[in-house]
């Protein structure tokens, strides 16, 4: 037993040193919306009641393990099975207790929970939709002001910080950091439509205590209403490949005016980048662009240096469908030419039609066929991509 | 008559030695021998993947694995641990017990029982065998969607799907013919005068196990097999593009998904009061009222699937079902938990190391069972589900529900089957080792959950480092501590005390009457059940 006690003591110091610099967290994150109140509540209550059957449970049984033991000589005494209508009205009633626990003191709260949580059309305000791609959230304003604002939000942690064996300091929100954030304003009701281009997705963020499937070709629907100005921060939580530890989503609520401010910034971005479609651009310009746009989307599956994962990711260096022609002698894109791929994927590879703009697309193209150990030497322009598309 | 019989038995007698004894045999004893032998190999591959996840997860960043042979480790671990590790276990129990408990020489159709084992082998080596090839450069290695096989990531994946759903197939096929040998046994091979209502609650408990394989098995089959033909030949079952839907496979999966829980925990829930009333030396309590909740929880356990994915999106309606009837299974486990305490209450207790297993069963056990009432509250599980808490809640479960007990019932029953005693000390040596480090690995894990660490990542964000490493640490502990477990068993194989026929003074049942280790052929004379 000295050994246990070892044992006992060592693990007991080692917790509490532990404890001394930890920020623990022993339930859920604080709540910002009525839906992840409502969950703390219900979580809480619940456990009250589980932990109190628990112990109650636990002391009889401890009672009865330390007072009926051989070794003190106790005497086993014969069980009868309850014949009188006192016994029988005993054994009922902890079926009776247990009747009322799961289906009233639990059963009610849990079906206000369910009405509200369902209830995702009454007094919305806006809707925001939001697309899980492999691996990566795609954000789009779907009415009012903000009609129109559509973007992709990858990862940001730096990737050496996440490549095997990094033993440097890492940033403070490792892996949970993007490029782009979701912007909604505070106190307002959002409408959420989920779907998801490839496999399923999952966009939860702990604090908003809401989480629905994102399922390809399907429309699934929730809501958040964020009442406190913040920064939120949750990450993907349906298994969708090797990425999936490297999608989070980030959300940052702000007051009504500072959204509307945002709204018009935003625009104008978007703007300046259509209108950078129709200009002509020059090989250097498309390749320095196009080293980010690969970096940011590509690299995860076909590595920074193009060399790829194979046999599950293809590499890009000395690929065919990097090095052949893109455009047939009709003018139209070749099908599994380098276009062809890009815009609409092939098995693994999502397409990136919906997720790039046209710039973005040519200026990726010309850099993995000039870059990467290619020098195919041709150049796409942002304009032929939006002739190709249509 | 008699002498027909007698010659009969001689004739038997020379079967072939060696391996030729193991691959030919027909013999229940043997059969469940191997079923025993393969689970604790399998107990001990799946346990070393999850060390190789736990050794990655000890802290943030990539240092071992990468994030696609994480992913294929997490679903072979789960097919590994449920259908090779333990529902052989219990397979395995179900031959050597159920013709000792009801009085019979063998299992009704033996050479289906031999197939029935024959079968597993193979499934594990087609579950494995991908992480082999992928290093020869064929192909990029086994299933990697999870043990869930969730469309339409399985049907993107490699050539490891495929083999996992072969290895399904046959797994399957192993466990149906297993099941209708152990209910066409029950039906017809009780002794004289056991009718259904005395036989031991492990065979009850194994009777409602077959038939829920019997039931949701081809079920999953047929699942798997749409996964194939969505794969390879074209259909669209579950592509939204041709019509199909991806959340159906969810319904199709976890409506043999959620039997699945209770086929691995009937058999234990059978065994569990046996040793009860054996250490506390008086008979169990409630034996009727615990058979009527082994109904029960079979008929509940078919019929409320659709908990598992409360946020893929269904009707209010459908949400408010699924809810209040999981609710509902906690009526029948309650009886069953007052009848176990009931047979401790005023008995006159010791706690050999199969004892202190139930005990450390109960506790445990309770806590997943408590933790799942909480799961079944569709508001709270959209936090819940997929997070570490979950993980936590089903090692509850199937860790200490399940594999906890399979320990208790190897203690229990290792000198019958082997004729000697096993080392005491050693054993409850591995209950605290095994019940101290389970609860150091898991119960971070609840915190985990509740911080909003998902399940399945290969790498977290620093807010999880601390739990993580004390879960790591007590996981290593626990996988070590089963060696304990190996070298017991395999002494005690070896030799040691002899054991008595009747071997704990509290035994009840047939079993017992046998000498240890009991002949070849059980009992050669019928006895009667008075």
């Amino acid at each position: 037993m000295q050994v246990f006690k070892k044992i006992g003591l060592g693990l007991f110091a080692f917790l509490a040193s532990l404890n001394a610099y930890a920020e623990y967290s022993w339930n859920f994150p604080e709540p910002v919306t009525p839906m992840a109140l409502d969950t703390l509540h219900v979580h809480n209550k619940f456990m009250l009641i589980t932990m109190a059957i628990f112990v109650v449970v636990l002391a009889i049984m401890i009672y009865s393990i330390f007072a009926h033991r051989k070794s003190k000589g106790y005497k086993a005494v014969a069980d009868k099975a309850p014949s009188t209508a006192v016994e029988i009205f005993w054994t009922l009633v902890p079926f009776v207790i247990l009747l009322l626990i799961d289906f009233v003191i639990m059963g009610i709260p849990a079906y206000h929970s369910v009405i509200m949580m369902e209830d995702t059309r009454d007094k919305a305000t806006m809707v925001v939709k939001v697309t899980g791609s492999q691996w990566r959230w795609q954000y789009e304003y779907m009415d009012g002001d903000a009609k129109g604002i559509k973007f992709v939000s990858n990862l940001s942690t730096p990737k050496e910080q996440t490549d095997k064996g990094f033993d440097g300091k890492k940033d403070e929100q490792y892996l949970l950091e993007v490029d782009n954030r979701l912007v909604l304003p505070v106190g307002e009701k959002v409408r959420i439509l989920m779907t998801a281009t490839d496999v399923m997705h999952n966009w939860w963020v702990p604090q908003f205590g809401s989480s629905r499937l994102a399922v390809p070709g399907f429309i699934r629907e929730t809501w958040v209403q964020v009442d406190k100005a913040g920064t939120y921060r949750g990450q993907c939580k349906e298994l969708c490949g090797k990425g999936h530890g490297y999608m989070p989503v980030v959300v940052d609520a702000v007051p009504m005016n500072e959204f509307k401010v945002w709204v018009a910034t935003k625009k104008e971005e978007l703007a300046k980048a259509d209108a950078g479609a129709d200009k002509e651009w020059t090989k250097e310009e498309l390749v320095a662009t196009g080293k980010g746009v690969y970096d940011k989307n590509c690299a995860v599956c076909h590595q920074v240096s193009g060399a790829g994962l194979p046999p599950a990711f293809p590499a890009l260096t000395g690929s065919k469908a990097v090095t052949s022609p893109i455009f047939g002698e009709d003018g139209k894109y070749l099908k599994d030419g380098h276009l062809d791929r890009v815009l609409n994927g092939i098995r693994v590879m999502p397409g990136w039609k919906a997720l790039l703009n046209d710039t973005e697309i040519a200026s990726v193209i010309t850099y993995e066929r000039n870059a990467l150990g290619n020098s195919v030497g041709d150049v796409l322009q942002p304009a032929q991509v939006k002739a190709a598309r249509q | 008559m008699s002498t027909t019989t007698t010659a009969h038995h001689e004739e038997h007698a020379e079967h072939p030695t060696g391996i030729m004894r193991w691959l030919t045999t027909t013999n229940h004893k043997d059969i469940g021998t191997m079923y025993l032998t393969f689970a604790l190999i399998m107990f001990f591959v799946g346990g070393a993947m999850i060390l190789a996840i736990r050794a990655e997860l000890f802290q943030p960043g990539l240092q071992l694995l990468n994030p696609e042979f994480f992913n294929q480790l997490i679903g072979v671990h789960a097919l590994i641990m449920i259908f090779a590790a333990l529902m052989p276990a219990a397979t395995g129990f179900a031959n050597w017990m159920i013709p000792l408990q009801i009085g019979a020489p063998d299992m009704a159709l033996p050479r289906l029982n031999n197939w029935g084992f024959w079968l597993l082998p193979p499934s594990a080596i087609l579950l494995t065998l991908p992480f082999t090839l992928a290093m020869f450069g064929i192909g990029d290695g086994a299933l990697a969607t999870g043990w869930t096989f969730y469309p339409p990531l399985s049907i993107q994946g490699g050539i490891g799907v495929d083999f996992a759903i072969f290895a399904v197939h046959l797994l399957g096929i192993s466990s149906v013919l297993g099941s209708i040998n152990i209910i066409v046994t029950l039906f017809n091979m009780r002794a004289p005068g056991m009718t259904l209502m005395k036989m031991s609650l492990f065979c009850w408990g194994w009777l409602i196990t077959a038939f829920l394989l019997v039931a949701t098995i081809p079920v999953l089959a047929g699942a798997v097999t749409m996964l194939l033909t969505d794969r390879h030949f074209g259909t669209h079952f579950f592509d939204a593009a041709g019509g199909g839907d991806p959340v159906m496979f969810q319904h199709l999966f976890w409506f043999f998904g959620h039997p699945e829980v209770y086929i691995l925990l009937l058999p234990v829930w059978g065994f569990i009061p046996q040793i009860l009333e054996t250490f506390s030396r008086k008979p169990m309590y409630g034996y009727k009222a615990q058979v009527y909740s082994f109904w029960a929880i079979g008929a509940l356990s078919v019929v409320v699937w659709a908990h598992h994915f409360f946020t893929s999106g269904m009707p209010v309606p459908a949400l408010l079902y699924f809810m209040y009837s999981t609710m509902a299974i906690s009526l029948p486990l309650a009886v069953m938990f007052f009848c176990w305490i009931k047979t401790m209450w005023k008995g006159s207790m010791s706690f050999e190391t199969p004892m202190l297993f139930t005990v450390g069963w109960i506790i445990l056990f309770g806590i997943g069972g408590l933790t799942g009432l909480v799961l079944a509250d569709v508001a709270a599980d959209a936090q819940y589900h997929n997070s570490y808490f979950v993980v936590a809640h089903f090692h509850y479960t199937l860790f200490a529900g399940g594999i906890m007990g399979i320990m208790a019932g190897t203690y229990f029953w290792l000198p019958k089957m082997t004729g000697h005693m096993y080392n005491e000390k050693l054993g409850k040596l591995h209950f605290w080792l095994t019940a101290i480090s389970f609860n150091l690995t898991f119960i971070p894990q609840f915190f985990l959950g509740l911080a909003g660490m998902p399940r399945r990542i290969p790498d977290y964000a620093l807010q999880f480092a601390e739990f993580n490493m004390i879960s790591s640490i007590a996981a290593f502990v626990l996988g070590l501590s089963q060696l304990i477990f190996v070298y017991n068993i395999v002494s005690c194989v070896k030799g040691g005390k002899k054991a008595t026929d009747r071997v704990w003074e509290g035994a009840h049942g047939l079993e017992w009457t046998l000498p240890s280790p009991p002949p070849y052929h059980s009992f050669s004379e019928q006895p009667t059940v008075k």
